[in-house]
């Protein structure tokens, strides 16, 4: 009875400490590591347990094939994890990039999204007028009024319908954005009607290369040119915003106003102006803090769905190396008795059997990340925004990321080998002399 | 059969590592029985049985784009029309972002056309007579603990109020529930009339997001379909006609190939589960080589050894399988309202037996190299230990 208790008590205190692992942060994990190895290297018992480890790994090759069981189930829950977080990581990134602290953002009060927003004309000239924008060389104010529609095409592969967006920008739009820049063709003319398509439309989308026409409302527009920008304005096409108003039939009224500010610190000011002026009834924001609030929900979703599933895979890998590591402690029982025998102790030998089983968690650790790294970073797959149209991102493997896998890849190594470990420590020398 | 109890006892030679490997099979099938459910919820995303025969008419631009409103007496006009409802994306916003719902401003007989809700009569006359009338669906109701005669505040996204308010407010007169169990997640969704927002909103008067039509004969559904685009032909206002399931297939597949996501996820799970279990059986022959040697000195032929070992196998994995996927039957109904639309009511028929499928498929697979062994070996060098 009292045996029972204190085996619970062990097995709950390490369990707490194995979940500690996996919350702490990795420079205090780094700290722990160097005291163990100074512990290793130092005391006694330390320089016994690398005995023993050196023992247990020097008959690893002999169980090469049960060994890689722990490999590879931590190397697929690694793979999976990461290859789900890559993606959240990637569709987050995009849309946070696409936004920067000195452009701001006008939708009519309560938009929410750029697609719900109308403003008028005169609305317009108002917000250009406001103090805070920056001029330009000709002494206007950089300010870009856009209309954002959304036009009904089929999709390269399934060939469904999906949603492309139209930004239709006004004559500022590179001094604006100087980051997009043209790749092929031309840019669009004013007054005509022509399409410039983004990297990432161009990719999703049937027949948007290069000299194509399509139809909307009866109009043919031309595709003269391609552009890039490396975020999320990759899954649009652009053209003259008067001219897609009148395709649209929108009249004289865009969605959005976007301005760049003299400075970051001017927002408040920009945006206490707009306030005060009676004739507006607008909400202003940086296009940071729009794009990110638009990439919210779904980079949650996807974090939440990754941890459900990589901590399914997980207790089914850590069973998998509870197997593996029984069975190597079994095959190994004899020698283990024998350095009991000969005045080994108990703490030693737990810690090798861990180490070795952290050691081969590592490494599957490290190829599962690989593994998602090499087919997924990079690869491009498209979504719905907010403004009901595909915004195209890429998977992003990022170290941090991969790190992230690693330290599961432990947690899961340190659970597995655990048991057998303490199993290895308790086997009763005599019995264990005596098996086969 | 009759050999049933010499593989159970062969299972149960290694309790520890039977259930370890039974553990590791369960949660790859209860990830199965989850992700598959998920696929399969997306799969038949709002398509339904009267979906069939409901056309949907929308702009042949994109849906954002508006219809005008005479267009309504010459659909109406096509033969095999029965029936003609519409609405408009309203996408008002209740107190936070954060509780979305689907809200729209619909035509009074829409629950006509929409026969897969229903309703009580009285409510039903409420909602013609109400101008501020709202009706919502059962789920709906239950997440925000609203009762019939609550006034819903929305926030506008699209249309202020003429007067320049963002806040329109909604008297909540019926509560409608899906004919079907099946349709459960279509009931988080609010319908009010669309004549409040009309004479309300400062632009886009007369103006219509969706035609909805019944059509009289489903035989008849693409001939109409035609009839109806050909009305607007050439115009500045084209239009595009489809079923109420394939305007549903294609919406869906815009927010991501989910078949693709669960087929990785789950070829990743099952390349690993395969390695797993294939190493434990592989471990559990060769401890078992001189029982089996026994068992064919005693007369056992080699086949029946091959089947004793891949019934082994096949058991494990099947028991491990439907552990999980009944774990997930268990755990998907739960889930079912909390997630809204991302999974079914219930396990579907056809996950069930895609497991069964995979589990025979991958228990033969796993055992068929330890089977194989056991049955080539000879019986003197296993007798003897070489």
């Amino acid at each position: 009875m009292y045996k029972v208790l204190v085996n619970g008590v062990i097995t709950l205190a390490l369990l707490g400490a194995a979940v500690v692992l996996a919350l702490l942060p990795w420079s205090l994990l780094l700290v722990l590591a160097v005291l163990f190895a100074l512990w290793s290297a130092l005391s006694h018992r330390g320089r016994q347990a690398w005995a023993v480890t050196r023992v247990g790994l020097a008959t690893l090759p002999q169980r090469l094939g049960s060994s890689s069981v722990v490999v590879i189930g931590i190397a697929g829950v690694v793979g999976v994890l990461v290859a789900l977080l890559a993606m959240g990581e990637g569709f987050r990134a995009t849309l946070v990039q696409t936004g920067s602290d000195d452009t701001v953002l006008v939708m009519r009060a309560g938009a929410n999204a750029e697609l719900n927003s109308v403003l008028v004309r005169d609305a317009v000239v108002q917000i250009e007028q406001t103090p805070g924008i920056l001029k330009n060389a000709k002494g206007e104010p950089i300010a870009s009024p856009e209309l954002v529609v959304v036009a009904s095409l089929p999709r390269k592969g399934s060939g469904l319908d999906a949603n492309l967006q139209i930004r239709g920008v006004g004559p500022q739009v590179r001094e604006l954005r100087p980051h997009v820049h043209i790749t092929a063709g031309r840019d669009f003319q004013p007054g005509l009607r022509e399409l410039v398509v983004g990297k990432g439309a161009a990719e999703q989308f049937q027949g948007l290369d290069l000299g194509a026409t399509i139809t909307l409302n009866n109009q043919v527009w031309t595709v003269v040119g391609s552009f890039e920008a490396g975020d999320a304005f990759d899954s649009e096409v652009w053209a003259d915003a008067d001219i897609v108003a009148s395709t649209y039939r929108r009249g004289n009224s865009v969605t959005d106003v976007t301005v760049r500010l003299v400075n970051a610190d001017a927002l408040d000011a920009f945006k206490a102006a707009l306030a005060a002026n009676p004739q507006l009834k607008v909400d202003a924001e940086t296009t940071r803090s729009y794009f990110s609030r638009q990439s919210e929900n779904l980079t949650l979703l996807i974090r939440i769905v990754g941890s459900v599933v990589g901590a399914i895979m997980a207790i089914g890998a850590i069973f998998g190396a509870l197997n593996t590591m029984y069975a190597a402690v079994a095959t190994r029982a004899r020698e283990i008795a024998t350095l009991r025998a000969i005045g080994f102790r108990g703490l030693p030998v737990i810690v090798s059997v861990m180490i070795e089983t952290m050691l081969l968690a590592l490494v599957g650790g490290l190829l599962g990340a690989a593994i998602a790294w090499l087919i997924f970073d990079n690869y491009s797959v498209s979504t719905m925004s907010q403004n009901f149209s595909q915004v195209v991102f890429a998977f992003r493997v990022s170290p941090a990321l991969a790190l992230e896998g690693l330290k599961w890849a432990l947690v899961i190594g340190f659970i597995g080998g655990l048991f057998p470990a303490l199993r290895a420590a308790r086997l009763p020398v005599t019995t264990a002399l005596r098996e086969l | 059969m009759k050999y049933l109890h010499l593989v159970w006892a062969a299972l149960m030679r290694r309790k520890a590592r039977t259930g370890f490997t039974l553990v590791s099979v369960l949660t790859a099938f209860l990830l199965f029985g989850l992700l598959d459910s998920v696929r399969t919820a997306f799969g038949d995303a709002g398509s339904t049985v009267s979906g069939v025969n409901r056309l949907l008419v929308m702009s042949r631009i994109s849906m954002t784009v508006s219809l005008p409103q005479s267009l309504l007496p010459r659909i109406e006009a096509v033969p095999g029309v029965a029936e003609v409802a519409y609405g408009n994306w309203f996408g008002g916003i209740y107190q936070d972002p954060k509780n979305f719902f689907p809200n729209e401003a619909v035509s009074e007989n829409f629950l006509d056309v929409f026969d897969d809700y229903e309703m009580p009569t009285e409510q039903r006359e409420a909602f013609r007579n109400t101008r501020t009338g709202a009706i919502i669906g059962a789920e709906l109701a239950q997440r925000f603990g609203w009762k019939i005669g609550d006034k819903i505040p929305l926030q506008a996204t699209i249309y202020p109020q003429r007067d320049g308010s963002n806040t329109w407010t909604f008297d909540l007169v019926g509560i409608f529930h899906a004919r079907d169990r099946k349709d459960k997640n279509r009931e988080s969704i609010m319908f009010f009339n669309w004549k409040y927002l009309d004479e309300n909103r400062p632009f886009d008067r007369g103006r219509i997001g969706f035609y909805a039509v019944k059509v009289a004969d489903v035989d008849q559904a693409d001939q109409v379909a035609h009839a109806i685009d050909a009305i607007s032909a050439n115009s500045d206002h084209e239009t595009k006609t489809q079923s109420e399931n394939a305007f549903n297939r294609a919406f869906v597949s815009q927010f991501a190939d989910i078949g693709l996501i669960v087929g990785g996820i789950m070829s990743a799970v099952f390349f690993t589960l395969i390695l797993l279990t294939g190493n434990t059986m592989a471990q559990a022959v060769r401890e078992r080589i001189p029982e089996l040697a026994v068992l064919k000195t005693i007369g056992f032929s080699n086949r029946s050894v091959l089947g004793l070992v891949l019934a082994e196998s096949v058991l494990l994995i099947l028991l491990g399988g439907l552990l999980g996927i009944g774990l997930a039957a268990l755990i998907v109904p739960a889930m079912s309202s909390e997630v809204g639309g991302l999974l079914p009511d219930q396990v579907r028929l056809g996950t069930w037996s895609l497991g069964l499928a995979l589990m025979v498929g991958i228990g033969l697979v796993v055992g068929a190299l330890p089977a194989l062994r056991g049955m080539r070996l000879r019986i003197v060098d296993a007798l003897a230990g070489r």
